[in-house]
């Protein structure tokens, strides 16, 4: 399946938002954790996950540090700010809207899925 | 062993290019690596040996906007180079051949469209009431040009073209059926006002309609400053080949003068404003080293110069004199220093740690805080004294709008040299700020000579 280039462009703050609240991580265990979450239909490129980490960080919602990974080279590590824990709590509640408008349109009252088609 | 010696080679290598690109910083050039050394050995893992693990862990990595083109261009005999060329390479020339052939065909229309009165007897270097007219329409002959080059390049909307020409057309009829006093305040204060206003409509244009983002404000703080550097340079470059011109024909007797008054000064000044704003675009890299040096060489000299102004003013206790010519000299001293701030935050990496330039910054804001204060009280003084003239009320009214900027700019920067809020508060707030000059210049523009009955 294709997914539309508006909808992972609309989708990928709150992802990277919502993968950063399970804990601090980095740009590649990002990608991989999307690519995991959606069962490899979000296959992000690095050219959209880093400008998008630096703008998340330049608005504030994310900060960064520098460690070590296991094998000892340097690594960028991303975290939560508080303003981006604000950030994740509103864009929940944004896609919750939006997730069960859609759902009350896709299931019957009497809970039955309408297929497409 | 051998293989595992050249991978490091090619990432020394690869790094080196990707470090030559300026928009690649240290700090990015660090986090790419880490990433491309995840992928390759993620490759490996699954099978891949290390020289196609790199191959397509670089593929992969392409995407990366232009820095891999241009490490990519450089040497194009290795194999993964060539793997990294985006396929856009040869449109990507064509379509800056047309984008120039574009901007010199707006800048010759421009020049021409200058001398279009002059077919109904208004010669630019005429009598009254043709100065009176250049005066008022002067960046009507112009600024469309601009913005319709931003319209093309930024592909603008249907929707985007009829906000766009709206203010060139009510501009239009402001200046010309307005019924001003022959050289009357208001006449000039319009004809000084109407470039602020138009100048943020072009800015819609090049943010090709997105007018709200903070992103494209600054870009277009950036472009300002800069095609404010390339019109100076080409203006001094202009001047040396009008000075040779006129020193040439006089040598064989004749007098070129009356040729370069009527054409190639007018005519070129205009195209000038297309060209410039041509090369600001298409050659971004050479400006951007140049005008934050500008912005640091600059910064704590006026810092300095408004220091002494002010200790000056308090040891002697001069006031300022509140003429014409003193109110517009200060309100430039002001809108400069707005200058030097905004482009110094628009070319300022955001994630940077407070250092000594941002101290001084902050130094020179809070001059120019004070030395605005000390300009409004001395204008409210006399209108109190006097009563209200245009002139004064415009006088106030900037006065009054750089004070709340400047005063909240000092604010945001007193905390963010105490590490309390982020640059971006800052840039924020400038970049919100817009707005309110362009309504003051419209109200200037539009109702001032109304309210003052066009004296």
């Amino acid at each position: 399946m294709d997914i539309g280039k508006d909808l992972v462009a609309a989708s990928a703050t709150p992802l990277v938002l919502a993968v950063l609240g399970e804990g601090e991580s980095y740009g590649y265990a990002i990608i991989k954790r999307v690519g995991e979450l959606s069962r490899g239909e979000l296959q992000w490129t690095e050219g959209m996950l880093y400008p998008l980490l630096h703008r998340l960080e330049r608005r504030g919602y994310v900060k960064t540090v520098w460690g070590r990974s296991e094998t000892g080279r340097r690594r960028k590590y991303y975290r939560l700010t508080g303003a981006g824990v604000e950030q994740l709590a509103i864009q929940r509640r944004q896609w919750q809207v939006v997730d069960s408008a859609l759902r009350g349109l896709w299931f019957t009252a009497a809970g039955t899925v309408l297929q497409p088609g | 062993m051998k293989n595992s010696r050249s991978l490091e080679e090619r990432l020394g290598e690869w790094r080196s290019y990707i470090r030559r690109r300026q928009a690649v910083h240290a700090v990015d050039a660090d986090e790419l690596e880490d990433h491309l050394r995840s992928q390759v050995e993620a490759l490996s893992e699954a099978g891949l040996d290390e020289d196609e693990a790199f191959l397509v862990a670089v593929k992969r990595l392409g995407d990366l906007d232009s820095l891999s083109r241009e490490f990519a261009r450089e040497y194009s005999e290795r194999l993964w180079k060539q793997l990294v060329v985006a396929p856009g390479a040869g449109a990507a020339s064509s379509a800056a051949s047309r984008d120039a052939v574009v901007a010199v065909a707006l800048a010759v229309a421009a020049g021409l469209a200058l001398k279009l009165p002059e077919l109904f007897g208004l010669r630019i270097a005429g009598a009254d009431a043709a100065t009176s007219f250049y005066l008022r329409n002067l960046f009507l002959f112009v600024l469309p040009f601009l913005a319709a080059y931003f319209a093309w390049k930024r592909d603008l909307q249907p929707s985007g073209w009829l906000w766009l020409t709206a203010p060139f057309i009510a501009a239009g009829l402001v200046m010309n059926v307005m019924p001003f006093k022959a050289s009357g305040h208001t006449e000039l204060l319009a004809s000084l006002h109407l470039p602020i206003a138009l100048w943020l409509t072009v800015g819609f244009a090049y943010a090709g309609g997105q007018w709200r983002s903070h992103e494209q404000r600054m870009n277009y703080v950036r472009f300002s400053g800069e095609w404010f550097i390339y019109y100076t340079l080409i203006a001094l470059g202009g001047g040396v080949l009008v000075g040779f011109t006129v020193f040439l024909f006089q040598a064989i007797g004749l007098d070129a003068e009356p040729l370069v008054a009527e054409w190639v000064l007018p005519c070129g000044a205009a195209g000038a404003v297309l060209v410039g704003a041509w090369l600001v675009e298409s050659k971004q890299s050479v400006i951007e080293n140049m005008a934050p040096v500008l912005t640091l060489l600059f910064t704590p000299l006026f810092a300095l110069l408004l220091l002494f102004f002010v200790a000056t003013m308090i040891w002697t206790g001069n006031a300022i004199d509140v003429e014409r010519e003193v109110l517009i000299g200060f309100d430039l001293l002001l809108v400069l220093v707005l200058g030097l701030l905004l482009y110094s935050i628009s070319a300022r990496d955001p994630q940077a740690p407070p250092a000594l330039f941002d101290r001084l910054q902050l130094v020179l804001v809070l001059c120019a805080l004070l030395v605005d204060a000390l300009a409004l009280w001395a204008i409210a003084a006399r209108i109190v004294e006097f009563g209200f003239s245009p002139n004064k009320v415009a006088a106030l009214g900037e006065n009054l709008i750089l004070l709340v900027n400047l005063g909240w700019s000092a604010v945001l920067y007193t905390r963010f040299l105490a590490k309390r809020a982020s640059f971006a508060a800052l840039e924020r707030w400038q970049t919100g700020y817009v707005p309110v000059y362009v309504i003051w210049a419209w109200v200037v523009v539009a109702f001032f000579p109304i309210v003052f009955r066009f004296q």
